[in-house]
């Protein structure tokens, strides 16, 4: 089985992340960007799974900036087979819609073949949550989103899903879009000679033009602001002042 | 931070600063404190491959040059640890690639690339002899098919978490050799086969915990084929190894300048004093400046000198310069690091002081300030020799 993964190259998790003073959106002029850390987890996911003799071959496929190169690099460092990066933007600062994301995916998808698609359940940019469910339904794929267990049985995957409440467990039909969740795994760090390993293994360069994908976007960005800075608490001198404030000056007792 | 340094090796550091966050402040710390090594730090650096970085990959290394291996020294102490647990084994490393024999080379790399085996000590320091190395006293004398060595070496590191040793003696009499730099070998010394068999360990407790001894050579006997490279050229081997030592110490320091000004400018900006950030003053701030502004300035000459050793050139003097210039810029930083924290920077829990006290041995070691200057003086502004 071919695995698929789809890798989105963002600010770093660790960046404090500040807003133009334009308010047209955020600053991301020499900032570390990384890889989105839930592809990450898809990422390592697709290599236990090839680890395990269940997958032979990982695809790993950005759409951005011609820097993804570098976190695609990083895909292959920590174990991918080969990448494709499809340029579709000249501008950090341009982000690609997740229903132009996801048909750039179909029409990969179409080449590629894959028999399971791994990908992050939302890029920790705009947390928009919606391209993989988006590409199951223009595959017509069987979806299974917010995975913190996955195992791959003949012809169908039992997922784990961490749903409000508790956790439940589903059976997909194969082929199936998995999107990961946080506890799905830890993914490692790539070792020095997989990293020199990497610069090697083939990376193809395209354009959505090459798959006849329109990226220009539907959604205008009215405003970008920083949330309002969190006012001073009060400090209460005793459990029956905090009750008696609790009650009657918040409303919530 | 922004940097100056070359982005060619960002995918280089950024897998190893994923590495070393698992090893987080309170690691090194702990081992700072106990003046114990800190065995899984390593290990984990070893089996990701980032100490086998310049072995050839046939051997199963990754076949870099001097470049990258003092960009892992450089994150090592840019993360807060102390690399000076592990440095040895970089430029030892160096000694056996180029001058070890096919067969040595077979024997030893692919077991140093995995772990199994560690070259992390050289013994070339005497008690009476420091950088006089022409004049050390211990001697190797050939008896058949093996070398007899008697005497007497100090501050030999990590002899207690190496299994491989680089021993210099004299092989040939000071007195019958034509030049004091002749008659010296190397030897690779099998630790497990020679401590307790003619050579005896005793270590010396120190101000920053780093692991060191002093070692009493009494008839130790070593195969004839320890001997690296041809019987009493073993100095020149041994100058190739001590400039990759000075070059990847330059980098350490660098990763420590870096530490220091990292942890004093957050610091600066986030506690407050009579209602502002103590970082808004600029008695603060311009110590910090001009100490970034030191390190920067060292680095460029580490990547010079990296990039000299690599091409095979001479590089003496930029490995001597980028220590010096490295050292005093870690130190700088340190200062204006500690004078920033006030108080709290004497608190163990901050690692200032920790960071300090190790970041200050690279002015005494592996060559004091003066040296070098006398160095520069003597062989590259030509004036007469000072001693």
């Amino acid at each position: 089985m071919k695995v698929l993964v789809p890798v989105k190259r963002v600010i770093d998790y660790n960046v404090k992340v500040r807003v133009k003073a334009d308010n047209t959106g955020v600053d991301l002029a020499n900032v570390k960007m990384s890889m989105n850390p839930f592809d990450e987890i898809a990422v390592e996911e697709a290599i236990r799974l090839k680890e395990a003799g269940k997958a032979e071959e990982i695809v790993a496929v950005s759409i951005g900036v011609k820097q993804a190169q570098e976190t695609l690099r990083t895909a292959l460092a920590m174990g991918a087979d080969r990448a494709i990066l499809i340029e579709a933007a000249d501008d950090v600062g341009t982000d690609i819609e997740p229903l132009a994301v996801a048909k750039l995916l179909k029409a990969v998808i179409d080449e590629e073949q894959p028999g399971l698609v791994l990908c992050g359940k939302q890029a920790i940019d705009n947390d928009m949550n919606a391209t993989g469910q988006m590409l199951a339904a223009l595959l017509g794929w069987s979806q299974a989103t917010f995975a913190s267990k996955l195992e791959i049985e003949d012809g169908s995957a039992k997922v784990t899903r961490e749903v409000d409440g508790g956790l439940q467990v589903i059976k997909v039909k194969m082929p199936a879009i998995v999107s990961v969740d946080l506890r799905l795994n830890e993914p490692r760090y790539a070792s020095l000679p997989n990293i020199m390993k990497a610069k090697k293994k083939p990376l193809d360069t395209k354009t959505p033009a090459d798959y006849g994908v329109d990226v220009s976007p539907r959604l205008a960005v009215l405003k970008v602001e920083e949330p309002p800075a969190r006012k001073a608490g009060v400090k209460v001198g005793s459990v029956a002042e905090l009750v008696e404030k609790l009650k009657n000056e918040a409303g919530v007792i | 931070m922004q940097t100056s340094a070359p982005d060619d090796h960002d995918d280089l550091r950024e897998a190893l600063r994923a590495l070393c966050a698992e090893f987080p402040a309170e690691y090194h710390r702990r081992h700072g404190a106990e003046d114990s090594y800190p065995e899984e730090f390593i290990t984990a650096l070893t089996d990701a491959g980032w100490l086998a970085a310049m072995i050839p990959e046939e051997y199963g290394g990754s076949g870099l040059g001097l470049t990258e291996a003092s960009i892992v020294m450089e994150e090592i102490n840019r993360s807060g640890g102390n690399a000076g647990h592990c440095h040895g084994q970089m430029y030892n490393m160096g000694t056996l690639l180029r001058h070890g024999s096919d067969e040595q080379k077979r024997r030893y790399l692919p077991k140093i690339a995995t772990g199994e085996l560690r070259l992390q000590s050289m013994a070339v320091t005497e008690p009476t002899t420091g950088t006089d190395t022409t004049k050390l006293k211990t001697t190797a004398v050939k008896k058949g098919d093996r070398y007899v060595v008697n005497g007497q070496k100090v501050w030999i590191s990590r002899i207690q978490h190496s299994d491989l040793m680089i021993l210099l003696a004299r092989t040939t009499p000071l007195s019958e050799v034509k030049r004091k730099s002749e008659g010296l070998s190397i030897f690779l010394v099998e630790l497990d086969q020679a401590i307790g068999k003619g050579m005896d360990v005793k270590p010396i407790p120190n101000m920053v915990g780093h692991e060191t001894n002093e070692l009493f050579f009494d008839d130790l006997e070593l195969p004839s084929e320890t001997l690296i490279g041809e019987e009493g050229k073993g100095f020149r081997y041994i100058l190739d190894g001590l400039n990759a030592e000075r070059t990847l110490i330059a980098a350490e320091c660098i990763g420590d300048g870096y530490w220091f000004i990292d942890k004093a400018t957050a610091y600066a900006k986030e506690r407050e004093v009579f209602g502002r950030p103590i970082g808004q003053n600029q008695g603060v701030q311009f110590p910090l400046a001009r100490a970034y502004a030191g390190v920067e300035a060292a680095n460029l000459m580490r990547f010079e000198a990296c990039r000299r050793f690599d091409a095979m050139q001479h590089c003496g003097a930029q490995a001597n310069m980028a220590k010096m210039l490295a050292a005093e810029a870690s130190w700088e930083a340190a200062n204006a690091c500690l004078q920033t924290f006030g108080g709290f920077g004497f608190a163990e829990e901050y690692d200032v002081e920790r960071k300090f006290r190790e970041t200050r041995l690279y002015q005494v070691a592996p060559i004091s300030t003066n040296l070098i200057l006398s160095y520069i003086a003597e062989h590259i502004l030509g004036m007469p020799r000072s001693f």
